[in-house]
């Protein structure tokens, strides 16, 4: 399908910042110990501010955008996912802990080198595997302590309530956890850093969403392929001053395209959208939508609220403001634990029905024509509900397609088959789309 | 006493239970005209259900594939056969005379169970409780499930119409306490060297706990308890196993494995000790305080113990007082929270010098395959004295 173009496109000017800010993160990790810097681990969705209220230097490096970073690598993750095979993890365990564990008893870092050893493990929990991932990791590494913050209380319906207690739950666990991080590390915590780190942290999460909100535009100025390069800025450091800046930016320039009717692909017909993580050694699926169909995936529940700050107000889904942190650990910690509790994606880990009308809400207000749901075996959390999902979006009146793949084990992606099937669902889209005016 | 007569007299009442559940749950509901609750995890706080003169009854799976497929649309492959089964169970209307559906927070498996099971089941009553995973920090987690239980008990109230007092709370926890203590005692009579009970009816009698009255259930299990101390066995005790992992209640393989040679004197999994090992404090002034502080405290399935491996310490408390000479390590198959564990817990088993075979579960295990297996691990712990 090709009618010539409708819309202008030009590369994101913020571009090479995304990648030169991804790359020097997971060498400041490695490096760390050379500047006197402390290193830990643990997941994307840690509360990394608060050992960034640790005084002196403090580098992360989080697990699921590295065992990302690996699956892109496919002759390490091949490895990598071999050898945690050989150690007895099963081969339907998370993928991204699978290629991370691997390249911990293969001691190989996926950027060049051994595997730089943590110092200390900051993790949160919400699905099954976050904490056994580092309960396993420091055990192999011959015992790095660990401390864990449980997300999921909060995660029962009805989510537009918060009970206090849900919050004081994860409130008293950051607290107890501010206290094990000084005497773990031997270093202070510095009350105006954290509180500074937390300003970040939440406007790193909002302006992704309101990044992702302009996405409702036609065209849509940015294709989700370019979105996973730019949400995973805010999976590894999103309480950094450098990230927050650069979400600042993002948001300016894509505001900017929209004024001038900028498109993430000159000749957008079809919108559609994702769900789940996408499998990391196929993006070419994306571009083959692009390419063959005119098809621009607008993004996904879970490209814009892994890292973005959402609520539902009337009924739509709306970026959520960043809440005002105070003036104390407590007063940030609280912040923090109520604007993590009311992301959308947690909620959806917990419930299929609610994860539905989320979907639908984004599929109308993103107007989008279909959905391809990605049954991600490499991730048990994001597959949560998916069948139930794919039954409310239909009922609701998205056709769907089903690709079965994983995010991180290339071994489960049947290329040939996936394309077909596409073929075939992309059939029922035909006619070219009127141009719209650029946005105002 | 024969082992025949004490079958006849006692101990076959777990087995009709375990076979005859939704009989005797429909016949219970006739009888008393109480409401029913299904549950889908040991988390759940019975007590509170007990409080409330409602029935908690945990909802198992039923073995039959073609029930297990019936969550096909709804579950995806990848997901344990258990939860796959379980609602199976509930779409095929074998609980439709449940008048409520619970969960308390456990694992994404079984907690998409539940969400299916109200999407096109639901019987009117539903109630997802937030239990804490990070039991490792009571502090923080007692005062959170204390508030949780609160809104349960609200939740209830509303539901029923009628209060839950301090006394039927303290009423809730004493039924399940006497249920819990009395199988402790059932589970006593394996530690000899010729143990009075097998893992059958070891299995039967704590899988039926699930199924019926527990006050019904625990005079049962206290009237086998005379016949057991009495008993002599007329079976080789063969090998003295310990069963370590994941749900299961598959009758058939235990009645397998104690078929070849072994005897299965003890297990650490979530249809036996896991489930009631620990009791609640009688002696706390607020019973609701101390329901929190039992099942943050009691031994955690997998997917809540972190960051340290506590359970571990218990499994090898279990092997050393029943003297197990071998440990069959099982999972319902794509069980992440116990996948995560078994590298490091056969590791441990290894350095305590407990033998151990791994096995993965399905809707129906493969009995001819496992059995060669098992037959080959037993041949490893007998030697040649297993030949003659």
């Amino acid at each position: 399908m090709s009618t010539g173009q409708l819309y202008p496109t030009e590369p994101l000017k913020c571009w090479g910042k995304a990648k030169e800010l991804r790359l020097k993160y997971y060498k400041d990790y490695a490096e760390a110990h050379q500047r006197g810097a402390l290193r830990y681990i643990g997941g994307a969705w840690n509360f990394d501010a608060v050992p960034t209220g640790l005084s002196g230097e403090v580098c992360s490096l989080t697990g699921e955008p590295y065992g990302a970073a690996c699956a892109y690598n496919a002759e390490f993750s091949k490895r990598a996912l071999e050898k945690a095979q050989s150690y007895g993890f099963a081969k339907d365990m998370c993928a991204y802990f699978r290629n991370y564990v691997g390249s911990v008893l293969l001691d190989e870092y996926v950027f060049g080198g051994p595997m730089p050893k943590a110092d200390f493990i900051w993790q949160s929990h919400i699905c099954c595997t976050h904490s056994k991932w580092y309960e396993n990791v420091s055990e192999i590494e011959g015992g790095i302590p660990g401390y864990f913050v449980d997300i999921g209380a909060g995660a029962s319906p009805p989510f537009s309530e918060l009970p206090a207690h849900r919050i004081e739950y994860v409130v008293g666990q950051l607290l107890d956890g501010i206290e094990w991080l000084q005497e773990v590390t031997g270093r202070t915590f510095d009350d105006e850093k954290f509180i500074q780190a937390t300003k970040y942290y939440m406007n790193s999460m909002y302006k992704w969403a309101k990044v992702c909100e302009l996405n409702q535009n036609i065209p849509a100025p940015l294709g989700e392929k370019e979105m996973f390069s730019l949400y995973v800025l805010s999976t590894l450091e999103r309480a950094s001053k450098e990230v927050s800046d650069f979400y600042d930016e993002l948001y300016e320039e894509v505001k900017d395209r929209v004024r001038r009717g900028i498109a993430a692909i000159g000749n957008e017909q079809i919108r559609l959208m994702t769900d789940s993580q996408p499998p990391w050694a196929f993006l070419g699926m994306w571009r083959y939508l692009e390419k063959d169909y005119n098809a621009i995936s607008i993004g996904s529940l879970y490209t814009f609220s892994l890292e973005g700050a959402w609520e539902v107000r009337e009924g739509k889904l709306l970026p959520k403001e960043p809440l005002a942190p105070g003036s104390n650990q407590e007063s940030a910690c609280w912040a923090l634990a109520e604007y993590e509790l009311y992301k959308p994606i947690y909620q959806s880990f917990y419930h299929a029905d609610f994860k539905s009308q989320l979907m639908i809400m984004i599929a109308q207000q993103w107007k989008v024509d279909g959905v391809i749901l990605h049954l991600n075996l490499g991730c048990e959390g994001s597959s949560l509900g998916v069948l139930e999902n794919r039954i409310a979006l239909q009922k609701a009146g998205f056709p769907t397609l089903m690709v079965e793949g994983s995010m991180a084990d290339e071994a489960a992606i049947d290329r040939a088959r996936t394309f077909r099937r596409i073929q075939i669902f992309m059939d029922q889209f035909s006619g070219p789309r009127a141009p719209a005016k650029a946005a105002g | 006493m024969k082992l025949e007569k004490v079958q006849e007299t006692k101990l076959k009442k777990f087995q009709e239970w375990y076979e005859n559940r939704h009989q005797y749950q429909q016949d219970y509901k006739s009888r008393t005209g109480k409401k029913i609750v299904g549950y889908l995890c040991t988390y759940e706080p019975e007590e509170l259900f007990y409080a409330a003169d409602i029935l908690p009854v945990r909802i198992l799976g039923g073995h039959k594939p073609t029930d297990a497929t019936l969550s096909a649309p709804h579950i995806i492959d990848m997901y344990c056969p258990f939860c796959r089964d379980a609602l199976g169970q509930g779409l095929r209307g074998y609980y439709d005379y449940l008048d409520g559906i619970s969960i308390a927070q456990a694992c994404l498996h079984i907690r998409q169970t539940y969400h299916s099971w109200i999407i096109h089941k639901n019987p009117g009553w539903s109630y997802f409780l937030p239990m804490p995973q990070n039991v490792q920090n009571p502090k923080r987690a007692i005062p959170f499930l204390y508030e949780e239980l609160k809104l349960l008990k609200k939740s209830l109230e509303e539901w029923t119409g009628r209060e839950i007092t301090n006394d039927a709370l303290r009423r809730g926890i004493a039924i399940l306490n006497r249920d819990r203590r009395a199988m402790k005692k059932a589970f006593e009579y394996s530690k000899p060297d010729v143990p009075k009970i097998t893992g059958v009816e070891r299995m039967y009698i704590s899988t039926s706990s699930f199924f019926v009255d527990k006050e019904e259930h625990a005079k049962a299990v206290e009237e086998t308890l005379a016949e057991l101390e009495e008993r002599e066995m007329d079976r080789s005790t063969g090998v003295r196993l310990m069963i370590i992992g994941s749900e299961n209640d598959d009758i058939e393989f235990v009645k397998m494995l104690e078929g070849i040679g072994a005897t299965v004197v003890i297990d650490e999994h979530c249809t036996t000790t896991r489930y009631f090992w620990d009791e609640v404090d009688e002696s706390v002034d607020d019973p609701l305080l101390a329901i929190a502080e039992r099942y943050v405290r009691r031994t955690a399935c997998p997917s809540k113990d972190w960051p340290q491996r506590t359970r571990f310490d218990r499994v090898l408390q279990f092997a050393k007082d029943w003297r197990v000479q071998g440990a069959i390590v099982m999972q319902q198959a794509f069980c992440d929270p116990h996948e995560a564990d078994i590298p490091a817990l056969s590791r441990f088993l290894d350095k305590n010098g407990i033998p151990n075979y791994f096995l993965e579960f399905d809707v129906t295990v493969p009995l001819g395959q496992f059995k060669i297996r098992l037959e080959a691990f037993l041949e490893q712990l007998t030697g040649l004295e297993g030949l003659f």
